[in-house]
This record gives structure tokens, sequence and C-alpha cells, in this order.
């Protein structure tokens, strides 16, 4: 009796532990959470998203054009992404077995684990010294390649889970292959791939090392993607270095706007995972 | 499936080669990284040869560099981040396959992948203002005779590698929970339900699920390790920059993402850029080989758990 | 907010392509030390030709250097002056041209102590060779009777990248230490012997601030904004002197008598009664024959006008005015660059 009393204490203890191990995880985050909303909030104003950064020593300006040129470098990064990912992911999941299948597979894999700083300094190679010049392009295939493998294993994942029954239909109706997957099977999975693709760009959208040699920086409004352009990561960082406490409060504004965005698109993105799931088990 | 009529085998073979070719970008894409890499540190790579993984001086003055104080800098403070991080990681993993009731499971695993969520950069930014302080007020009351050790020498900065450790763990502990978590989950009913049948405790039966999924969890550790290996803005704003090896978490150190982040746009001399695409070299093969291997460990337990429960 | 911010985007994008097509920009990058000057500088001569964006990124000197011998920017700004190899390097001839006079000062962080730390040069060299690592030793009590120091640890804090004011300062260290320059050289980037290293003078300015007991070597501005003391050096002819405009005038006028035809001089514990030691020209790097004459017609007219009206922000920001001699001189100098 004693040897399970002893069992059974050793099995909650344990069982208490791992919830305390969920609550040094929240810890963080709460405390992170709680940091960026309060100083954050101190330095964001309309200035904030309508102006430039003004020359040292004056208060005040924003970071407008950075959050601009964010945007601007991650679209074209999901331009070059969403199509190289979907289609290999496409790739992978009709030809399974196959050699090259499997090697796409551990190529996504492999790309997924490559440290950022890693693929900024493949893009300054090929993309910027040949040209002679930092671009928002170069940022944008940089953040591109990031994006990659997120979208083809999304996508290689949704289109498995799409039922055997539909692609068997559309083939005995005597639909080509071709046919068969662009119109039955893909349609079934691209909410989910779509999904996936808003998760990506999330994601790659906090981004800083892959800009530093790529976007470089820029003062200014620039939308000409062809020179510097400023994103707001490498703003945040430039700012949150410096020794002026003006910036660091926007470098805070930043940073709040930053994860404002990520955790929307999270969100937005899960709760259409959960309205999808409903409509298909239904 | 029928046999495709002719007109089809031809349009199966457009359907091959069109997605094909983006598979081949893919592939392509990480032939072009590796190859790159190379190209751009042959200077270094002939000037140093093998002794670039051992020596210690990084003199930009002399022209002499070596990759071992970063080496080691990444790799102490990856391990750090995994022993901390580990633990943790798999304790929510536990508790949210196994323990938690299924109403709070949602809600707290939406909650551990907020972590991965936040950028990098705010990871820093909030590493420098609020982390960097708490450590460096922990530092300066380090009792004296703990202060003697070589673990804990040194001046009380604040930044150093305990500051960077603390922040890497935080940001491995949501991957390796969550891949720790579906390893867990994939482990067959039919086992856990035995278990309870011949009476173990809630602890025994989940030992004998890590057990099971011992493979895939070692491949979730190692996943997290790789992530920890390449990380590269938080770390640099909060380790010191400082190439010198030491045992001390309070010293500043270095990594390889950091020292690349820092000096790569301004190597004034072809060989100190060749010496730094030379680190990214090295940074590279390392992540391929930790990240390939975590995956095989996670794949065989795939194949593991499919066998048995045929 | 996506959609928010993507319809405001493509509103801007309109507007932005129309300004973008009628003006032209300019891209430098460069040294961290003249930043606060040439960030005052581009905005204001923007307000003057609002057709015209000089997009300047303070990198740090060696980046500068690294950036304009690739010719991924325009132009370059360093606050050491390029070495005969660096030139030879580059694939065209590099011209140097002083913009404004500015200092280094050792600044530092150092809780219940008031009023201002001397230090000697050796001294100087020694705290950052590691030899003297507490805050009362022998050599700091000696240059600063009367003043009670603690024993604290001393933290260096350097520059974490290529800079030119890390320039200017080891090669001060070199003149007044025979182990400094034996021992780690004179470079944009030396191997530190100890020490802590923050990204540009920002960083080190940052770091020294939030660390007791810390030493670092900045420009004045940066320690002046943000109420960073700094402290006395002991100049050539024995007298310690604070940084000053008029300090670092004094340090120019000697060189200014003689200055070599591509302006390349350093003018580090200089000579006179008055002159401030660590102190330094910073140069705009510009190519002789540039391949975009137009950016370049741009920037001429732009050191023409710094060199004038530009001197007048110099002193508010904690720098010193270019001495008339040689502010003559490169008005001729700046014929050198092909604009045609």
């Amino acid at each position: 009796m004693r040897r399970n009393r002893v069992r059974q204490f050793i099995s909650t203890t344990i069982v208490t532990l791992c919830g305390v191990a969920v609550l040094i995880a929240l810890v963080p985050l709460a405390l992170i959470l709680f940091y960026v909303v309060q100083q954050g909030i101190q330095g964001l104003n309309l200035d904030f998203f309508r102006r430039t950064p003004v020359p040292v020593g004056e208060l005040g300006g924003g970071m407008g054009n950075a959050i601009l040129g964010s945007a601007i470098v991650v679209g074209l990064g999901a331009l070059f992404a969403v199509p190289v990912g979907v289609l290999s992911g496409l790739y992978a999941a009709e030809y399974p077995g196959t050699r090259f299948g499997t090697l796409t597979r551990f190529a996504a894999d492999t790309l997924n684990g490559v440290p950022s700083i890693v693929i900024g300094v493949f893009v300054y190679g090929i993309a910027v010294l040949p040209f002679r010049r930092f671009s928002g392009l170069a940022g944008g295939l940089a953040l591109g390649i990031m994006m990659i493998p997120l979208i083809m294993r999304t996508t290689e994942e949704l289109l498995l889970l799409v039922p055997s029954s539909l692609r068997e239909g559309a083939l005995a109706l005597g639909a080509t292959r071709t046919r068969a997957v662009l119109t039955v099977i893909l349609p079934a999975a691209l909410p989910g791939i779509m999904t996936g693709i808003l998760l990506a760009l999330a994601r790659i959208a906090g981004e800083t090392a892959p800009l530093l040699f790529t976007t470089f920086n820029n003062q200014f409004w620039s939308t000409d993607v062809r020179q510097p352009m400023a994103t707001l990561t490498v703003q945040v960082f430039t700012f949150a270095i410096a020794p002026y406490e003006d910036w660091h409060r926007q470098a805070w504004a930043g940073a709040l706007v930053l994860v404002t965005t990520v955790l929307l698109c999270s969100l937005i993105a899960r709760v259409a995972t959960a309205r999808l799931e409903k409509l298909q088990r239904g | 499936m029928a046999r495709p009529r002719f007109p089809a085998r031809l349009d199966d073979l457009g359907f091959r080669l069109g997605t094909g070719l983006f598979a081949f970008v893919l592939v392509g894409i990480v032939v072009a990284i590796g190859y790159e890499l190379a190209r751009q540190s042959q200077l270094s790579i002939r000037e140093f040869g093998w002794k670039f993984w051992l020596t210690d001086t990084w003199d930009p003055v002399a022209g002499e560099f070596g990759a071992r104080p970063f080496i080691w800098g990444t790799m102490y403070s990856s391990i750090l981040a995994l022993l901390i991080a580990a633990p943790i990681a798999i304790g929510i993993a536990i508790f949210t396959s196994d323990i938690c009731p299924p109403r709070l499971r949602k809600p707290l695993v939406f909650l551990t992948e907020l972590l991965a969520a936040i950028p990098s950069i705010v990871y820093g930014l909030w590493g420098i203002f609020v982390l960097v302080p708490l450590v460096r007020q922990l530092e300066i009351a380090t009792p004296d005779a703990l202060r003697a050790l070589p673990l804990f020498s040194g001046p009380p900065l604040g930044v150093g590698m305990l500051s960077a450790a603390i922040i890497l763990a935080i940001m491995v502990i949501p991957f390796t929970s969550s891949i720790a978590r579906e390893v867990l989950q994939a482990v067959p009913r039919a086992q856990r339900e035995g278990a309870y049948a011949l009476g173990a405790t809630r602890w025994e039966a989940i030992r004998m699920a890590l057990f099971y999924a011992r493979t895939g969890i070692i491949g979730a550790v190692m996943l997290g390790f790789g992530r920890a290996l390449g990380e590269t803005m938080a770390v640099t704003m909060l380790i010191g920059n400082n190439p010198r090896i030491s045992l001390s978490l309070y010293a500043p150190q270095y990594t390889m993402a950091a020292v690349i982040a820092n000096e790569f746009t301004e190597a004034t001399e072809e060989l100190y850029l060749h010496a730094l695409v030379e680190i990214g070299l090295v940074l590279f093969v390392i992540t391929l080989l930790v990240n390939s291997l975590s995956r095989l460990f996670i794949w065989s337990l795939g194949r593991q758990s499919r066998g048995a429960s045929r | 907010m996506k959609l928010k911010r993507l319809a405001g985007a493509l509103a801007v994008v309109a507007c932005g392509t129309t300004l973008a097509a009628q003006g032209v920009q300019i891209n430098g990058a460069g040294a961290t030390f003249p930043y606060p000057i040439y960030s005052k500088w581009f905005s204001e001569y923007n307000k003057l030709h609002p057709e015209v964006r000089i997009n300047y990124q303070s990198i740090g000197s060696g980046g500068g250097i690294r950036q304009i011998t690739n010719r991924t920017v325009f132009f370059g700004a360093s606050d050491g002056p390029m070495t005969q190899e660096q030139l030879l390097a580059a694939p065209g001839k590099i011209l140097h041209f002083p913009t404004v006079l500015g200092s280094v000062v050792p600044a530092y962080n150092l809780p219940g102590v008031t009023g201002e730390l001397k230090f000697t040069g050796p001294l100087l060299a020694d705290i950052f060779l590691g030899k003297v690592t507490k805050w009362n030793d022998a050599q700091l009590a000696e240059a600063n009777p009367g003043v009670s120091l603690p024993n604290t640890d001393i933290t260096v804090v350097h520059r974490s990248e290529g800079s030119g004011t890390t320039y200017v300062f080891v090669d001060y260290l070199a003149k007044v230490s025979p182990e400094w320059k034996k021992r780690v050289g004179v470079n944009t980037a030396v191997n530190w012997p100890v020490g802590v290293g923050g990204k540009g003078n920002e960083g080190v300015a940052g770091l020294v601030k939030q660390t007791p007991g810390a030493i670092g070597y900045v420009e004045p501005v940066y320690a002046n904004q943000n109420n960073i003391p700094f402290g006395a050096v002991k100049n050539m002819a024995g007298q310690f002197v604070k940084s000053s405009a008029a300090a670092v005038s004094a340090a120019a006028a000697e060189a200014a008598k003689q200055m070599p035809a591509d302006f390349r001089v350093s003018i580090t514990n200089a000579p006179g009664a008055a002159a401030y030691p660590i102190a330094s020209f910073t140069w705009l790097l510009l190519y002789e024959n540039a391949q975009d004459k137009n950016q370049a017609k741009i920037m001429v007219d732009f050191m023409k006008w710094a060199l004038t009206d530009g001197q007048k922000f110099a002193e508010g920001l904690g720098y010193a005015p270019l001495p008339k001699a040689v502010v003559d001189l490169e008005m001729t100098a700046l014929a050198k660059v092909k604009i045609q």
C-alpha cells in the first residue's frame, strides 16, 4: 500500500511540475507583451505613421516610411515565394514516393533551418554586389527565400489531407491529372493554403537579419524598389541600440506595430482554420 | 487507377514538368547557397585551411582570423539555452497532450505558439531594456563565494552569455514544445490505455509514452538546438560582442551569427570579408547537420509508430 | 489592419511614384562619428532642394570604405583616412574631403563621483590594454588628486565593428603608448585586449550609460545628449584639456598650415597648450570620376554648401568648424571631381 502511495505522490508531483512549466513559459510572454504595449503606446501617435525620421537632436518624426517599406518588401517576397512554394508543394504531394519528391521535401526542411543571416549573406552576393546597390528587390528576394519552405510544407500537408475520394472521383469522371488537381484538389485545399501563406507572411514580416545587407535603410519615403528601402524591423533595431530616449520610444512603438500585425495575422489564420474545419466536418 | 490514355500521358508529363520546375528552383536555391558561400570564402579557406576552426585570434589589423571563439559562443549559448528550454518545453508538451482538460488545450497551445510569433527584434528590444538590467541586478547580488568560480566570474555587465542564453531559451521553447506535443499525441492510444489497465499512475503512463516517442522527442530538442544556433538579432543585442572564449556566464562573448551581422557591411579588406563568409559557411554546415539529424529522428519515430499500429 | 495598410500603401505609392520620378536619391554610408551633423545637413539641404534626397546610413567608417569600394553607395564617410592599400583596392581614384572637425572623448559611468576626471594618454592606453582594472588604481589617483575613487571594476566598452572613431582613438593611443602600438596597432577595427563591444557610437554610449563602472570612447555629442560625463585628457604640452570647439580648432591649427594635397592627415596628440589631443578631421569620400555625373554634380554642390553655410551647425552639435585655410583649399580641390 505504501508503495502505491509513493507512486501516486511521484505522479502528482510530476504532473504539477508540468503545469508549472506551462506557467514558466507564459511569464515571459506576459512580460514581453506587457512591456511592448506599455512602452509602445507612449510613442504611438498619428505622426508615427505619417512622418519619416528626423535628424538627431530634433524631436518627433516617425516610421511611416519604414512601415510602408516593410509592406512592399514583404509583398515582393510573397510574389516570389507563393508560386515556388505552392507549386513545389504540389509536386511533393503528387509524387511522394519519388526520389526527387523526397529531395524536394528535404530541401525545404534544410532551407527552413538555414539561419536568416546566412540567407542575407547569400542574397548580398547574388543580388546586391553584382548590381552595385542595395535594393528593396534584394530584400524581397531574401524574405521570399525564407517564406518558400513554410508555404511549401503547408501546401503539401494540406494537399495530402484532401480525402482521396475527391481525387478518385475526379479521375473516374475522366479528368486528366492536371485537371483533377487544378479544378478539384487544389480548390479544396486552397483556404488552408491561404491561411498558411498568411502565417508565413506574418512570420517573415518580423525578420531583421536578412534585410541588413539587402534593403539597407532609407531616411525618406521611398517606393522605388531598386533603391535602399526603410523597413520597420531594421529601423527598430537602429533606434534600439542608440542612446537617444526619443529613439527608444519610437523603437517600442515600432515593436508594438510589428507585434500587433503579426498577432492579428496569426489570430485571423487560426480563426479561419477553425471555421474551415467546422465546414469540412459538417 | 485506370491507365491514362495517350493525350492524358502528355498532360501528366506537362504537369510533372511544370510543378517539377518549381521544385527544382527550391532545391536549386539550397545548392546555390552552399555554393555561393564556398565561393565567397575562397581567400580565407586558402589562407587558413583547417587552422581557421582552431585559431582564437580575430585580428583585422594583422589579417589573422580564427573562428573558434564564435563556434564556442554559438555552441555554449545554444547548449545553455537547451538546458533551460528542453525540460520546460517537454513539460509543456506533456501537459498539453496528456494532462490538461480538453477545453484548455487549444487556448494553451495558442498561447505557447504566440511565443514563436514574436519577432526576434522584439525579443532583442525587450532583452536590452528589461532582461539585461534584471540580469545585472542578479550578477551584482551574486555572493562572493560563487563569484570565485569560473562560471560566475567577471564584472556585472548584464550583457553576456547568461542574458543571451535566457533569451534563446525563451525563443526555443515554443518550437520544441510544439513538435514534442505532436510526437506525444501520435503515440497510439492503445499504449496508454494498456498502461492504465495495468494500474499505472498518470506519470507512469506518460513515462511509457515518452519512452515510446523518445526518438521524436530527441528530434524536437535537436530542432530547438538548430533554431538556437542560427538566431541572430536577439543574441547580437545581448551577448556583448567580445570574441573571447570564456566559461563564465557573466562574460561578454560572441556568436557566429552575431559577428556576421555586426561586421559584414564594414569588412574593409577582401580577406576580412572572406573570413566572415567562411564563418557563415561553418554556420550553414553545422545547422544543416543538426537539422537533418533531427528530422531523421522525428521521421524514424513516424515509421516506428506506423509499424506498431498495423 | 493589413487591409488598411495596403490601402494606405497604395495611396502613398501613387504619390510616391510621382515624387520619385521627379527627384533624385543619392545613397551614402559610413562613419557614425559625424552622423548627428550629417543628418542635420542632409535634412537642411533637402529643405533647400526638395528634389534631392541624400540617404546616409551610419554603419561605421569601415562600412563607408567597404561600400564605396564596392560602389554599392555613391559616397562614403570615414574618420580614419583610407590607407594606401585600401585606395589601391578601389576601382577608381577616391578623393578625401574634410567636412568638419570632431573629437573623441573618454566617457565614463561612475556613480558617486562628482566633478570631472582627468586622464593621461598612457593611462588610457593601460585601461584599454586591460592593465588598469580598478577605478581606484594608482595611476588614476595620481591624475585625479583629491577625488575619492571607488573600488569598482573598470568595464571597457569599445566598438564592435569597423569604426573611424576607433581609428582616431587608437591612433592617439599608439602615439602615447609604445606598448599599444606594438600589441594592438592602428586600424578601424582592432583586436581589443579587453572589453565589451557596442555597435556604433550609439551602441557604445548606450552601454556606458547602462553599466556602472564603464568607460568608453565616443564623439562628444553622444555623451552630451545623454548626460554621460567625460573626462579631460592631458595633451602634448602637459595641460589637461576637455574637448570643446576651441580646443579642437586649436588642434587643427598646426595641420591647417601644412595640409597635404589629399587632405589625409592625423591631428591626434597635436602640439599647442590649448589643443585637445584626441581630435580629428572627418572626411567625405567621393570618386574623382564617378559613373553617375548628375549625382557627382549634386554632391559637389552639397559640399560647397556644407563647407560654407553648413559649418554654422557644427558648434551646436559638439563639433568644430573647419579652419578657413582648409575650406579654401577644398573649394579648389572640389574642381577635381568630374561632373561632366
